[in-house]
């Protein structure tokens, strides 16, 4: 089953009860015209998001419980993985990624394995404020950091990985809240994994309800920071380089 | 009188134990703390002498309280493994969860594909 054309990039959308957006989402990648097949991954859903993403033409990876965001993140790049695909980009089933913008996210891989589409680096005008906000700017600073890359928005959905990161991703993709952001960065960094970011402007969400409430957000300060901490201690992932995976095949 | 019931609740704890791992209720790795523990409180049961040796020996001036602390951290032991197993159960699940939800949607395609061939059109697609 695996794909014999490796230029093809697979759009990771996962949807939990999305039905409202999932459609019209997919359509609308598909419709960019770009070499992008879509899977859905069906974190569980309730409603009919399941069955709206095939009906728009994705391909879906229906998961028996919901994993959350991580989890389905996870099973779409194992996806990606066994079918081939070389480049895979996340992106959010509620329409808040312009999908116009997958070119040039995917650009960002390059030079190097990780493209984020960030939402702070001068386009758009997505604002956050309060605790939330200075969580953001904290992790941005000690992520730039540590990627040695100026980054502006680390906690981006919108983000593109190479099969080097997919590999690393395959080996630790914490499914735990935050994991698939900043724990899932951090530690791709630390394994040797470039990262890159490319502007991007985010649109209103097309459907369901945001999730933002000021308790909520200085829960969200606190977590973050205890994700950051724990991601600096983890285990780095051996990854195939660029030049030992040549050596193998010759 | 007191000893004899001791005596019997810890015998009634190992027989339980014995029975749920011959009935195989209980996995070996867990059934083996159970029985250290059962026949421990049997032995200071049936020697009650024993305890007050070992406080004298370990400084503690209460035998009872010797008794609660290694109580406590025996329980705090088994609280700690259950989590770690639990953790372990949880991965293992995911993974499945993943596999299958991949395999099904193989399966789809490949449905989907042949159906496709027989009615001679191309399976679905890029557009």
């Amino acid at each position: 089953m695996e794909i014999h054309d490796s230029t093809r990039v697979l759009v990771i959308m996962p949807a939990w009860n999305e039905a409202e957006s999932v459609g019209d989402t997919v359509r609308e990648v598909l419709g960019v015209g770009g070499p992008y097949d879509v899977l859905v991954v069906n974190d569980g859903s309730t409603d009919d998001t399941a069955a709206l993403a095939a009906e728009a033409g994705a391909t879906v990876l229906n998961l028996p419980f919901n994993l959350g965001v991580g989890g389905a993140m996870r099973a779409g790049f194992k996806y990606a993985k066994r079918l081939g695909y070389r480049q895979v980009i996340q992106v959010d089933a509620d329409g808040q990624h312009d999908p116009r913008n997958i070119g040039e996210v995917l650009a960002g891989l390059e030079h190097a394995d990780i493209s984020i589409g960030a939402r702070f680096a001068e386009k758009g005008e997505y604002i956050v404020s309060g605790p939330r906000k200075w969580a953001m700017q904290f992790l941005a600073k000690v992520i730039s950091g540590l990627a040695k890359t100026r980054l502006t928005d680390v906690t981006s959905g919108f983000r593109a990985a190479n099969d080097r990161a997919i590999s690393q991703y395959l080996d630790h993709y914490p499914a735990e809240y935050l994991g698939d952001t900043i724990d899932s960065l951090v530690v791709a960094i630390r394994s040797g994994c470039k990262v890159t970011q490319i502007p991007v402007a985010m649109r209103p969400r097309q459907g369901g309800t945001p999730s933002h409430n000021p308790a909520k957000a200085a829960v969200y300060l606190g977590r973050s920071t205890f994700a950051l901490l724990f991601a600096l201690t983890r285990k780095r992932s051996t990854i195939p380089s660029v030049s030992s995976s040549a050596q193998e095949a010759s | 009188m007191g000893n004899l019931a001791a005596f019997l609740l810890a015998l009634a704890i190992v027989g339980i134990v014995f029975e749920m791992l011959r009935r195989k209720k209980l996995r070996e790795k867990y059934a083996a703390l159970w029985l250290v523990v059962g026949i421990g409180t049997l032995v200071l049961a049936a020697f009650p002498r024993l305890l007050t040796i070992v406080a004298e020996l370990v400084g503690v001036q209460l035998p009872s309280n010797l008794l609660f602390i290694i109580s406590i951290l025996l329980l705090l032991g088994v609280c700690l493994h259950l989590s770690w197993e639990i953790s372990v159960v949880e991965d293992e699940t995911r993974t499945l969860a993943e596999e299958v939800a991949i395999m099904r949607a193989l399966l789809e395609q490949l449905q989907t594909a042949e159906t496709a061939e027989d009615d001679t059109s191309t399976p679905s697609g890029p557009k």
